[in-house]
């Protein structure tokens, strides 16, 4: 198959047809929002890497077993949402519930708007990876799939195997929390 | 502090970009996509590409960036550097260079039919022994694509491991060779196998295409096995098909120097 026949045809459908040939092409496409994902959850970049790194090698496992018709009808953003946040709560029953606040602040997409305000993002960016620490994890998940990464409140509700009210409420909490946090840091 | 900071952020870190690291590690801890690393062989070193089916290429004498897109434009993925190949792999790789191919997983996914077909004739000739490009062609059931067959091994990806260099000229002539140092790497390679490339080139010169023995009455391709077992007293040479048969010889079965009639 040359590339560009193969670009014309659905990853799902590849992913079925022939999962290793295409199972790279899954990982080049999802890294980045797992990876983002997971440091908001942890604060911890290198434990984020470990994860999102065993929420893969779940992942190829997991279709391995599938059937083809399994496979055509996953949701793919979501379910891979799914199998990191359960690695990431395998990886903090082995190795320490604790958090671990070593989180840097991310570098940004967006073009920089000169070094002083870039600093001043820095600040109110760690600012918020201490806030997102100090709220429940559900909450955190919760908010990080809203307002992070643009998912609905069912397909969050799908991620977190709670009620879509739930997850709602949640959100809305979370929110708050981390507005009272970030104004009482900018106060303080 | 509005609500515009907060949301603001947390867009910001989903965004953050995943690690360099973190693709390869999927793929190494799967042993998923495609690699490739140096390994020995008579020429020399040379650069070997591997992904899930077996062994995707293997080229020298250029840079490893040449090599990287060369790969890419064959297979269509990107291949990525490793330090060694695995260790499996390694060994096989390693003997398949030095002339024991067959036993070494070789992808020729992209190719055409007939392209993998010519390349799977030529892994069966054993080795220390040569064929001609004609005898290829016989192989495959298309005698009429003498030429055909000689372009298609000048694009074999994957010499060395698939004996490219045991196909020679109908005259027994070394004719060209696909790897980098043409005609003389062939040579070099033959030689490293055990076959005398003088020799071949002194059957080319007195027009000797077969050699027969007067007490089997059978004829076979010079290099071949059972031709060489013939003692210097009893071989008869044939300069060709024709002029065996006429003298009442068959064609080995083994080395099948011609369509058995």
């Amino acid at each position: 198959m040359t590339p560009r026949v193969r670009a014309a045809i659905p990853l799902l459908e590849r992913l079925a047809a022939d999962l290793d040939a295409s199972f790279e092409e899954l990982v080049a496409g999802h890294q980045q929002p797992l990876f983002a994902f997971v440091t908001g959850l942890c604060g911890d970049p290198g434990r984020a890497e470990e994860v999102v790194q065993d929420a893969f090698v779940r992942a190829h496992r997991a279709l391995r077993g599938y059937p083809a018709e399994r496979i055509l009808d996953l949701a793919l953003r979501p379910w891979l949402f799914r199998i990191a946040l359960n690695a990431l709560r395998t990886s903090l029953r082995s190795r320490g519930p604790h958090l671990v606040l070593v989180d840097s602040p991310p570098e940004s997409a967006d073009p920089a708007p000169g070094p002083e305000a870039d600093a001043l993002r820095g600040e109110q960016r760690e600012g918020l990876v201490r806030a997102l620490a100090s709220i429940p994890a559900e909450q955190r998940a919760a908010v990080l799939l809203r307002h992070a990464h643009d998912l609905g409140y069912p397909q969050i509700a799908e991620v977190q195997g709670r009620p879509v009210g739930t997850v709602k409420s949640d959100v809305h909490r979370g929110l708050e929390a981390l507005r009272r946090r970030m104004g009482a840091e900018v106060e303080a | 502090m509005g609500e515009d900071v907060v949301e603001a952020g947390l867009r910001d870190l989903g965004r953050r970009p995943a690690p360099e690291t973190l693709l390869p590690a999927v793929l190494g801890r799967l042993g998923l996509g495609y690699w490739y690393a140096p390994a020995e062989s008579p020429l020399g070193t040379v650069l070997v590409a591997h992904g899930p089916a077996g062994v995707v290429a293997v080229r020298w004498g250029e840079s490893p960036e040449a090599f990287e897109a060369w790969v890419r434009e064959r297979i269509g993925h990107t291949v990525r550097p490793a330090e060694r190949l695995p260790e499996r792999l390694a060994a096989v790789v390693e003997a398949g260079l030095r002339g024991r191919g067959r036993d070494v997983r070789c992808d020729l996914g992209g190719l055409s039919d007939f392209h993998r077909d010519v390349l799977e004739a030529t892994r069966t000739i054993p080795l220390g022994e040569v064929r001609t490009y004609g005898w290829v062609a016989r192989e495959i059931g298309r005698p009429g694509a003498v030429r055909a067959v000689g372009t298609a091994l000048g694009h074999n990806p994957i010499p060395l491991v698939i004996p490219c260099h045991r196909v020679v000229q109908g005259d027994w002539r070394l004719g060209n060779y696909s790897g980098d140092g043409g005609p003389d790497s062939k040579r070099r390679v033959l030689a490293a196998e055990g076959v005398d490339p003088g020799e071949l080139e002194a059957l080319a010169r007195s027009r000797v295409r077969f050699h027969g023995s007067d007490t089997t009455r059978i004829f076979c391709v010079p290099t071949c096995r059972h031709a060489r077992r013939a003692t210097e007293a009893h071989r008869v040479t044939f300069g060709s098909e024709a002029a065996a048969r006429a003298a009442g010889y068959r064609p080995c079965k083994v080395c099948r120097p011609a369509a058995a009639a």
